[in-house]
């Protein structure tokens, strides 16, 4: 790119930055004067009153309301301890607690069944929602910024970690094949709901332990990359497909996949039973619950185990020179056609227990999770550099972290913002990504 | 027969209503970025985003007006459509532009989801007004209306006076940037782009700026995609930020692909044939719901929107296998590579 217009970009991008805590902070005033405005006038949406343990109105408390992930709404409690939030209209919303913002020495009582709590809405709803406190601390609050970037880093880690297990298929997929698979998604997807399936019966009772159901869900990921593969991608290179056609055609996959779950599994989001209700424990100086704490640990343990598998084996050795130098390996007698099918064995089984952690995470089991995660999946690739597995996990981990880490210094709402920022900065800057060396321009 | 009537004039209304013109002239602009120039880019709905605000901004100033205030209004509301489509463009391909082609694709789409994310914001709030949208920006465009005249299809009602005076300045667009598309790929300009799509390098050895052109290439099909979005919101008398999904861009993918990238009539036809086909196999599930013929325990009415996008995907898959070059196109001509 010329330098004049690199400039340009660059101040843009350093006006914006500049430009968003002042915002931010402008827009908490907003919301805390809207909040007064309507209290007694929600027409859709959510009100309430939040007194402290000793009964008193506590002001400047901050409620959060999501829906599918996504703020749509914030409030501030006024100085009566009062708050309102309208939302757009009809539908499914998660009313948020943001714990930081609490009195001192006030807590919520029975966190895990308080802080964020789903509703449907009808249009006209006013919903009250209550959040009683009792005295206590709780997470990052009244406590240094360092200890709340710990904890808002180990959420980074969290959500990174898996990031990270379900873009190593997608970048070594595109190492050995140069597709980049916009359905990499749905196997995520295909992954949690398959597991829900195994996991919770018809008639909503526990059918088998979610670590049994996950582990049936893995194979089946496997399975199903491999029929892509064998069904599909392989006639596909045989038919001399071009790339740019074969990415198209995964964009159709994906619609087709991802509404045909919808169809077969509805469209309403389930969850988990197993390991729903957590106390969180305390680590240091970081509250957790087992089951993130379990997420983490086990991705980074199945990481490990494909960096072995890739370091130690024969067939993971292979997989490298394959996605190092197609015509090389193929040259020094790999079976390259088995070796992309096991790629997408390997991809297809990582993404599906990808899945499952995310359901776990999040407490969402839904036809389009995979499509959500599929933006940040790119972003850990690229950003790690695209063709390798160390270059998605060092990525995926990255971004994870990085999103998370912003919301310590902007508000929740750009989380995405950054990932994405992220991607593009690491495009400008050094484009082979992190890790990379593919010659990645045209 | 009665049915069949009722199926086609439903299949009909999607195909040349405002649906149909808003993704032709979606289709327009996306054809001569990926169509001429090769370009693989996911971020048209970008482009749209814009164009919609525009309107629905700049109308906020013509409250009340009339006569050839509001039609100046309406004017200065497309131009600036296109103005901001220019600087998005800018932003855009800067970055991007020498990127290979599967890069483009996934930074664009990232670039149009910020957009999207920073437009439902509280940072532009006051501008945008968030995720609750703009509403009331269009009596005037609707007050201009000479001829209030409803269309109907064997005695079923087809547009309403309102959605015939919208449907007709759509297809007119459509017509007009046809028109400019078609004047400028006969040009020498053009045959640079088409150049720049069968071998880039080959245009750089012949001293051609690659990158500029490219740059040209999707400022003038981002403009044309903004002024599908002025459409689009006029006819919805809504904007709001949720609208403009990157499912968007893959639907008017699948509509230029089905039609022909890198023709003419390709962009216009191709999304009237998807929406037709479309809007006609769902009324035919519907049909067949409440007459009984498909049982209720394979296929609830509320499979039906799933059941299109399903359709969508398979139409994407079959036509790229079978026919990339889609119904217009000529084979010699199409030739998709990643390089």
């Amino acid at each position: 790119m010329p330098a004049p217009l690199r400039v340009l970009l660059s101040l843009v991008l350093a006006a914006a930055a500049l430009a968003l805590p002042t915002a931010a902070l402008a827009s908490s005033l907003d919301g805390l004067v809207l909040a007064q405005d309507e209290q007694d006038g929600v027409t859709t949406g959510f009100t309430g009153r939040i007194n402290n343990a000793a009964g008193d109105p506590a002001p400047g408390v901050r409620i959060v309301v999501e829906q599918d992930g996504e703020v749509v709404a914030e409030a501030l409690t006024d100085n009566g301890g009062e708050w309102a939030a309208e939302v757009p209209g009809a539908g499914t919303y998660d009313v948020v607690l943001d714990l930081t913002t609490l009195p001192a020495d006030n807590t919520l009582r029975d966190l895990e069944s308080f802080e964020r709590r789903s509703f449907e809405l009808e249009e006209g709803d006013a919903q009250g929602v209550l959040f009683p406190l009792e005295s206590g601390t709780s997470v990052g609050q009244d406590r240094g910024l360092f200890v709340r970037f710990l904890q808002f880093g180990v959420e980074g880690l969290k959500i990174g970690s898996i990031i990270a297990i379900t873009s190593v298929g997608l970048s070594l997929i595109f190492g050995v094949t140069g597709l980049v698979n916009f359905a990499h998604g749905e196997l995520v997807a295909i992954g949690a709901l398959v597991a829900y399936a195994f996991h919770v019966a018809g008639d909503g009772t526990r059918a088998m332990p979610l670590v049994f159901a996950a582990l049936i869900a893995t194979v089946i990921g496997a399975g199903s990359g491999v029929a892509l593969e064998r069904g599909i991608f392989q006639p596909l290179r045989k038919r001399r497909t071009s790339l740019v056609a074969m990415l198209v055609i995964t964009i159709g996959l994906s619609f087709l996949l991802r509404y045909g779950l919808q169809v077969v599994a509805g469209s309403a989001p389930v969850k988990y039973i197993d390991y729903a209700v957590q106390d969180r424990m305390q680590i240091g100086p970081i509250s957790i619950t087992p089951r993130d704490l379990g997420i983490i640990l086990a991705a980074l343990v199945v990481l490990g185990l494909v960096g072995l598998l890739l370091e130690k084996t024969r067939l993971g050795t292979a997989m490298r020179a394959v996605a190092d130098n197609r015509d090389l390996a193929e040259s020094s007698g790999i079976d390259v056609k088995k070796v992309i099918v096991a790629v997408w064995a390997l991809g297809g089984a990582l993404a599906a227990l990808g899945g499952v952690f995310q359901g776990l995470a999040t407490g969402l089991v839904q036809f389009d999770m995979g499509f959500a995660l599929l933006l940040l999946m790119f972003a850990g690739v690229i950003v790690g550099g695209i063709g390798t597995a160390y270059g998605a996990m060092v990525g995926g981990l990255l971004v994870g972290l990085a999103s998370e880490v912003s919301v310590l210094i902007f508000p929740v709402e750009f989380k995405l913002v950054f990932a994405f920022l992220l991607l593009i900065v690491v495009l400008l800057r050094k484009p082979t990504g992190l890790l990379g060396t593919t010659e990645r321009f045209g | 027969m009665e049915t069949v009537l009722d199926i086609m004039t439903e299949a009909l209304r999607a195909g040349v209503g405002v649906n149909g013109a808003v993704f032709a002239l979606a289709a327009i602009g996306l054809n001569v970025q990926f169509g001429y120039t090769g370009l693989l880019q996911f971020g048209h709905v970008a482009f749209l985003l814009l164009g919609s605000y525009a309107v629905a901004l700049t109308m906020g100033f013509f409250v009340g007006a009339s006569g050839l205030v509001a039609i100046a209004g309406l004017l200065l509301s497309a131009v600036i459509a296109i103005l901001l489509a220019c600087v998005m463009a800018l932003i855009m391909g800067g970055p991007t532009l020498k990127l290979r082609t599967d890069y483009l694709a996934i930074v664009t789409i990232a670039i149009a989801e910020i957009l999207r994310l920073l437009t439902r914001s509280s940072l532009l709030e006051p501008l945008t007004n968030g995720v609750r949208g703009i509403q009331q920006f269009t009596d005037e465009f609707y007050a201009l209306d000479p001829f209030e005249m409803a269309v109907s299809f064997f005695g079923r009602s087809l547009f309403t006076p309102r959605a015939t005076w919208i449907i007709l300045i759509g297809w007119v667009l459509v017509l007009l940037s046809s028109l400019v598309v078609w004047r400028l790929m006969s040009s020498p300009w053009g045959r640079v782009l088409k150049s720049i799509r069968e071998d880039e390098d080959a245009a750089r050895a012949l001293g051609k700026n690659v990158f500029a052109y490219k740059l040209q290439a999707l400022a003038l099909g981002g403009g044309i995609a903004a002024l599908a979005g002025v459409i689009r919101a006029l006819d919805q008398s809504n904007v709001n930020p949720d609208g403009f999904l990157p499912i968007f861009t893959f639907v008017t993918y699948a509509g230029l692909i089905i039609g022909g990238a890198g023709t003419i009539l390709g962009p216009i036809l191709g999304p009237v044939i998807y929406w037709s086909l479309l809007q006609g196999f769902d009324a035919v599930l519907r049909e067949g719901l409440d007459a009984g013929w498909i049982p209720e325990t394979l296929l609830s009415s509320s499979d039906l929107s799933a059941i299109r996008f399903v359709l969508t995907g398979l139409i994407l898959v079959l036509v790229m296998v079978f026919r990339p070059q889609g119904v217009f196109g000529n084979r010699e001509e199409m030739v998709l590579d990643a390089n």
